[in-house]
């Protein structure tokens, strides 16, 4: 018997198991019952919509974690980011709180529901970051942070009775806030950026951009993206990453032209043209947050939510927390994990 | 929190994750679908046939049908064939595993060892790939479902049904199927369907489950949910020579009695097969990985021997080290 399933009984076969483009039906309609005799039609088409089904009834993770200097708008872009008061800033914040002495790392959860999909957002702050005189190293308890969640990931799917769902609290996009400079990226952000842009998702913003002109911002940016060129930075989405043709032209375009976006955040509504609409109100005009005109906002919400959300959990998946995976394997002997069960507990070999 | 419920993109408060959907919807459609399908029974029942009709498609282009002779000597086999069938933009990559001479010998005692250590192996190797460190490729072999074909020439369930049955039932999701159909009457039919779900409870056998249809599923589809329900296990005919019936051209199998139509639902629960083999290829591949693939895996991880490593990654010294530590 054979040891496996042969793929072709031999090359030449293999052709003709490749049937002949079928005839599609003369009406296109989904089966509509047990009834419906289309010749010709078998409906595998249909599997995408349960799918789709099933995606919406479980729903799903979201984490997203937030790095810059304080007071560089990053709860109140989270909160625009989503529509809701989802930053930790929003929970108990104390306005007077000083900043922490070290980095932490503050973690906060909420489910939000939109058209039947419900999302289980965690929103990662980092208060502290790049606040303190002497900075050196104010990256590693992030990259302790992340690299905590895949250990922990790795350590319920080496499990011998494991989880049908694992629970997943990795972080799937890191957004990285670029002070409004004007001139160019500060010594801590490429250090930071060139430490985790290998562990995790990255997308650099530059954040408050309503202290730029559109000159100012479109040179800014220019330089941004070059000094991160140069120094071998890549943020999301990665070049090696992109699976075919169709996804490079878009992440090009992204990656050339759009990255890094220049936001404006707020939570403050005001009416502009008879529609309500979230901006900063100035005493030479109100700035409209999902004005294209006036920043970048919207490319950067539709960027992460509306197109590039799923892709993001999956390279996290299958980039990032596989390379950690790897290097934990290595770091285990070329083992494979096996876990020994004792009473209670699960000893791993890892 | 604020559940915000809109759906209009232009409504202010509208996010835009409910497109996460859409999204997953797209990866899936480039991705394509694997689905491994095992058809298990006699010689003569109809697999082959079917199997062609269910996908339209001729997988057995060059066959040649043994003669009782060449038999005798047979012991069964393993056969996969695959088959890319794209409808819509997506493709489904289906292999078919077939099992011919199960059943034909005199003694059919060994007749199923073959047959459970091919799923096993695709589990082991599913198991190795997943604990291996480059796993961006890996193929799923494993068998999602299984075809039984029950003779309809019997009384029920014979002795090497529910045998070989209950050898599986705890590995694949198994899916009853009672052949050639056509030469049962309607009342036959019944009588044999009741006589064969008894059977199957008197004898412990865990057939596959349709799950019920959710809550808030429209009601066309819990209806169809119920009435697949109730027609397990399936009497299905086979064919794929088209016929002139009635003015149009149908598959079936021509009788100087009339015509037996495979795709009427009055004449076979043809459709209903296909139908809930569609509906249900993701549940059916669910099921496999979270209920049979992690049984076989917490087995295999409990008994603690070391899973197969085919290459030399792993050197002597460890082994030996290993060895000891299995002593102790």
């Amino acid at each position: 018997p054979h040891a496996g399933p042969v793929e072709t009984k031999n090359e030449a076969a293999m052709s003709e198991l490749v049937p002949e483009p079928r005839q599609k039906p003369v009406v296109p309609m989904k089966p509509t019952g047990i009834n419906a005799s289309l010749l010709g039609y078998i409906g595998i088409d249909t599997i995408i919509e349960q799918m789709r089904k099933k995606t919406m009834k479980t729903g799903f993770d979201f984490n997203i974690m937030v790095v810059g200097q304080s007071g560089l708008g990053k709860s109140t872009l989270v909160n625009t980011l989503f529509k809701s008061q989802v930053s930790r800033k929003s929970s108990g914040w104390n306005r007077e709180e000083k900043i922490p002495k070290t980095v932490e790392i503050k973690a906060i959860g909420h489910v939000i529901e939109e058209g039947g999909v419900k999302m289980k957002l965690t929103v990662i702050d980092t208060p502290g970051f790049g606040d303190q005189i002497n900075n050196e190293n104010c990256w590693e308890p992030i990259e302790k942070y992340i690299n905590e969640q895949y250990e922990k990931f790795l350590k319920e799917e080496v499990n011998i009775a494991r989880k049908k769902r694992i629970p997943d609290t990795r972080v799937h996009c890191c957004l990285y806030f670029i002070s409004p400079t004007g001139h160019s990226l500060r010594p801590l952000d490429l250090e930071f950026m060139k430490h985790l842009s290998k562990v995790v998702n990255i997308i650099p913003v530059i954040a408050k951009a309503d202290t730029m002109t559109l000159e100012e911002k479109t040179e800014f940016k220019q330089r941004v993206r070059k000094e991160l060129e140069v120094n071998g930075i890549e943020f999301y989405p990665q070049k090696e990453f992109d699976e075919d043709l169709e996804d490079k032209t878009e992440n090009d375009k992204i990656r050339q032209e759009s990255m890094p976006f220049a936001v404006v955040g707020s939570d403050k509504e005001y009416q502009v043209n008879g529609k309500r609409v979230l901006g900063r109100k100035t005493p030479w005009g109100i700035i409209e947050v999902e004005n294209l005109n006036h920043c970048e906002f919207a490319l950067l919400r539709d960027f992460v939510i509306r197109t590039h959300l799923q892709d993001l959990k999956e390279v996290t998946h299958n980039i990032h927390y596989e390379t950690y995976r790897a290097k934990r394997l290595n770091d285990n002997g070329g083992l494979p994990p096996m876990t020994v069960e004792t009473e209670e507990n699960h000893e791993s070999n890892l | 929190q604020q559940p915000a419920q809109f759906t209009n993109p232009e409504t202010p408060g509208y996010v835009g994750f409910a497109n996460l959907p859409n999204q997953v919807h797209r990866k899936s459609v480039k991705k394509g679908f694997e689905f491994t399908l095992m058809v298990v029974g006699e010689s003569g029942l109809g697999k082959s046939t079917l199997i062609n009709s269910l996908f339209l498609t001729d997988l057995y282009p060059e066959r040649i049908i043994p003669g009782a002779a060449d038999k005798i000597e047979r012991t069964v086999q393993i056969e996969a064939s695959t088959v890319e069938i794209e409808e819509r933009g997506v493709k489904l990559r289906l292999t078919v595993v077939d099992t011919p001479g199960y059943g034909d010998a005199i003694n059919c005692r060994d007749c199923f060892k073959t047959i459970i250590s091919y799923i096993d192996e695709q589990f082991e190797r599913y198991l190795h790939d997943e604990s291996g460190l480059n796993r961006r490729h890996i193929v799923d072999n494993r068998v999602h479902c299984c075809f039984y074909f029950i003779s309809p020439f019997g009384h029920g369930l014979k002795p090497l049904d529910v045998e070989f049955m209950k050898a599986i039932h705890n590995k694949v999701n198994i899916v009853p199927v009672i052949a050639k159909a056509d030469t049962l009457s309607l009342k036959e039919r019944e009588r044999l369907k009741k006589r064969i779900l008894d059977e199957i409870e008197e004898h412990g056998i865990k057939i596959y489950h349709l799950p019920d249809a959710e809550s808030d599923e429209d009601e066309d589809f819990k209806e169809q949910t119920r009435l697949l329900k109730a027609s397990i296990p399936f009497c299905v005919v086979g064919s794929n020579q088209l016929i002139e019936a009635k003015g149009k051209k149908v598959r079936g199998r021509l009788y100087p009695w009339g015509v037996v139509e495979v795709e009427n639902p009055e004449h076979n629960d043809f459709l209903k097969l296909r139908t809930m083999l569609i509906t249900h290829m993701q549940d059916l591949q669910e099921v496999t990985q979270d209920l049979h693939y992690e049984n076989f895996r917490s087995e295999r991880l409990k008994r603690g021997s070391r899973l197969k490593i085919e290459d030399e990654e792993v050197n002597k010294d460890q082994i030996l080290l290993e060895k000891e530590a299995e002593v102790r």
